[in-house]
């Protein structure tokens, strides 16, 4: 039967059908539902890592020991991985080995909008690209082949758009592949100076068996038609490019690095012109122009953001659809911090004693926006603890006096641990907030070795924040509520004005957790209210005016508190009604 | 020409656009359709608009929705329908929650919340169906429920039956909130265009 999947639902499954043993990831938007999905099949180890290099390095070893094996990341996790998939090209695979990697073109939930295709080329490694659900299960089977019929891990490229967009897909049984043997082979998998001179040889020659084999898999596809348009397109855009063009002749690419030459050059002499249609950057179209095959693109569309039909259809027709239209500028909506959200107090405080704050990635990346206006600066995983370092050497102790890094318990385990540890060893002397959520919050709710469970839910030893901070040398670490916005000022202050590296965990629970149970909303009493608006400092959602009284909307207010204390004159007061 | 249909949810993240997707996306896969349902995770979901868009047909190709393309849009909250409002094509349907969600420019006062936007969607020339249905869900016995009487309203513009839609609901939703969630559709679908 034919069911309706998620992109990452359809690679899960994909995953399962193939006879895949283990995963490893670190959450990513728009990647992380992949591993969630694949961790409720019993046959399938999964596991969340605490960053995507390790997931890597975790999937490289399974492949290594024999199983097929896979890890998932958005695309800036590929940074991060990068390490281990150049020299895993070198080392080849026993197991399949795939590596997933979603792009997040128009830059939904990202710091910045690179094209990962740049990454297949640079590592010498074949790529495959879906365009839909039912491609997102099949082309994991087709790239488990390539990666052992050719030795070498997999591509896998996602975009936000395929990972979350649901399509029509049969679920098939699972072909249970077994565990190779493992053989010791330094000359394959030690890859220092000696071995690696030969491995990169064999990486050479296996880029020529590819390319071979790009001209005629049936990954590429072509679909003759009318033709006077041929387009050349791959992924998601050519869904878009069939909607706006649907007598157009094709070439769908399905394996995306190496691309074929002759395929290429065949389909354009078939028609009487050619269209590349790619978001980002202009991969397809540069492969073809140094075949010297004439084709346009970039000049009629643009490498940022998402395309869609309507693009498409204008820019090649010049069709224009009619609109209606509002007759007034309507107010932005971004997203803001949850009602209830620990995150609020903190920034409050932040804002108040107007500190320069290093910032990192996480929905606390959202205490940037007003009213809270608290961070300076948010660049990649675990930079806010480095750059604070980075920022107070060369603006020396005073500034160290007024400034914090602030990350989350995930980020702090991704990649903050590191940063702290040169702050003590290089006899630094900033102050680091971690916020922990008990979560990683911003990808919907996954587990972290700080949280006490594991993808699958068991339960296992806490990693302990504090004993990590004091085991890298931190002496002065405290912990504290962020809904207790005067503690919190206080211990600032007192860390602050101390010449030596401190930590102040900032621990309440995401109020989106299911054991967070919500208080009776607050409400506003009249009488009492001066309008004196200092309880819109924390800009919670649920403190709105109405005309000129302010209210709490109750469908929002979770009672958590913090409002009450902004509140010079107990205007805000608990109702004691059930939510 | 093709005979793909497109619908555009949307709301403000927290409003259960989500189950709304659900059960359209199940209906119409039971009914034979071809079906992409389409929505974006991540960060704006957060409080921040959020957008939904189910298309079907004989063979559905991109899973977005453009402007000028929604056939209906089925919008939670106001401010949300006149940000909407370029998405629905010619003669299409714009049914709409009156509800109210201050965003945080309005909040802050750097921004006014518009006023009168029903009349000013209608004088745009939209075919708009406007109500309370919050309220609706209320006395259905949540509030939580809102989307699922939006469902209910939007239904008249589907050529399913309400035994349909019904079964479609159990399959959808727990057990324990499925007469709620009945009681809300049936209140929507009957309110539709009553004055």
């Amino acid at each position: 039967m034919k069911r309706l999947m998620l992109g990452n639902e359809a690679v899960a499954r994909g995953l399962y059908e193939s006879g895949c043993r283990i995963v490893s990831a670190y959450p990513g938007t728009p990647s992380t539902e992949i591993t969630e999905f694949v961790s409720e099949y019993d046959e399938v180890y999964a596991e969340w890592a605490p960053n995507e290099k390790v997931a890597t390095e975790v999937a490289i070893g399974a492949s290594m020991g024999g199983a097929r094996s896979f890890c998932a990341m958005k695309h800036v996790g590929l940074n991060v991985a990068a390490d281990p998939l150049f020299t895993a090209s070198y080392t080849g695979v026993n197991g399949g080995l795939i590596i997933a990697v979603a792009d997040d073109q128009g830059m939904h939930s990202s710091q910045n909008e690179q094209d990962s295709r740049h990454y297949a080329i640079a590592s010498k490694v074949p790529m495959v690209e879906p365009s839909d659900s039912l491609e997102c299960k099949e082309y994991v089977k087709k790239a488990y082949e390539i990666s052992e019929k050719f030795d070498t891990p997999v591509l896998f490229r996602l975009s936000t758009r395929v990972s979350h967009s649901q399509s029509l897909v049969e679920e098939c049984p699972r072909n249970d592949v077994p565990l190779k043997e493992y053989v010791k082979n330094p000359a394959k998998y030690v890859m220092m100076p000696g071995n690696a001179k030969k491995r990169h040889v064999v990486v050479e020659e296996r880029s020529k068996a590819l390319e071979a084999f790009a001209e005629t898999t049936d990954l590429n596809t072509v679909e003759m038609n009318d033709t006077s348009v041929g387009i050349i397109t791959a992924g998601i855009t050519y869904q878009y490019a069939k909607e706006a063009m649907p007598n157009a002749s094709f070439l769908k690419l399905g394996l995306i690095n190496p691309m074929p030459v002759e395929l290429i050059k065949d389909f354009a002499s078939k028609v009487d012109k050619v269209y590349v249609i790619e978001e980002l950057d202009d991969v397809i179209e540069t492969h073809c122009k140094k075949y010297g095959i004439k084709v346009e693109s970039k000049e009629h569309f643009t490498n940022i953001g998402e395309y869609s039909q309507k693009m498409i259809r204008e820019a090649l027709t010049g069709e224009k659809t009619e609109l209606y239209s509002f007759s007034e500028d309507i107010p932005v909506r971004p997203p803001v911090m949850c009602p209830g959200c620990p995150h609020r107090g903190m920034f409050y405080v932040l804002n108040k004693m107007k500190l320069m704050v290093s910032g990192d990635i996480g929905c606390y990346t959202l205490g940037a926006t007003p009213p809270l206006n608290a961070m300076d600066s948010t660049i990649c995983m675990g930079a806010s603890i480095s750059a604070l370092h980075g920022f107070n050497k060369a603006r020396g102790i005073d500034s160290a006096k007024n400034s914090v890094a602030v990350i989350g318990d995930s980020t702090f385990m991704h990649s903050g641990i590191t940063g702290l540890i040169n702050i003590t060893y290089n006899e630094g002397i900033s102050t680091v907030i971690v916020v922990d959520n008990s979560i990683t919050g911003m990808t919907g709710h996954q587990q972290n070795p700080t949280t006490g469970k594991t993808l699958k839910g068991d339960i296992v030893e806490k990693i302990s924040i504090e004993k990590v901070c004091e085991a890298a040398g931190v002496k002065r670490v405290r912990v504290v509520d962020p809904n207790e916005p005067k503690l919190l000022e206080q211990m600032l202050k007192e860390e602050l004005s101390v010449e030596e590296p401190s930590v102040i965990i900032c621990r309440r629970p995401c109020a989106l957790l299911k054991y967070v149970k919500a208080k009776p909303p607050v409400h506003i009493n009249n009488d009492k209210c001066k309008r004196c608006k200092a309880c819109f400092k924390i800009g919670c959602p649920a403190i709105v005016m109405k005309g000129n009284d302010v209210t709490i909307d109750t469908t929002l207010c979770v009672g958590c508190g913090l409002c009450e204390k902004m509140c010079a004159f107990s205007a805000i007061e608990e109702s004691g009604e059930e939510k | 020409m093709s005979n793909v249909k497109s619908i555009m949810i949307v709301g403000v993240g927290g409003q259960g656009t989500l189950l709304a997707s659900r059960l359209l996306g199940n209906i119409l896969l039971e009914s034979g359709y071809d079906v992409k349902v389409s929505e974006v995770h991540g960060m704006s979901q957060r409080g921040g608009s959020v957008v939904t868009y189910v298309k079907y047909g004989d063979k559905v190709y991109s899973p977005v929705v453009e402007k000028g393309e929604a056939d209906i849009i089925m919008a939670f909250e106001l401010c949300e329908a006149a940000r909407a409002l370029p998405y629905l094509k010619k003669g299409g349907k714009l049914i709409v929650n009156t509800q109210q969600i201050s965003p945080m420019p309005v909040i802050t006062g750097a921004a006014k919340y518009p006023e009168n936007i029903v009349e000013k969607l209608k004088a745009a020339g939209a075919d708009v169906f406007a109500f309370d249905a919050l309220t609706l869900a209320e006395q259905a016995g949540s509030s939580k429920a809102t989307n699922v009487v939006l469902i209910g309203a939007m239904s008249n513009k589907m050529p399913f039956t309400t035994e349909q839609w019904n079964t479609v609901i159990e399959k959808t939703v727990p057990p324990k909130f499925l007469e709620l969630n009945k009681k809300a559709f049936a209140l929507g679908r009957e309110h539709f265009e009553l004055k």
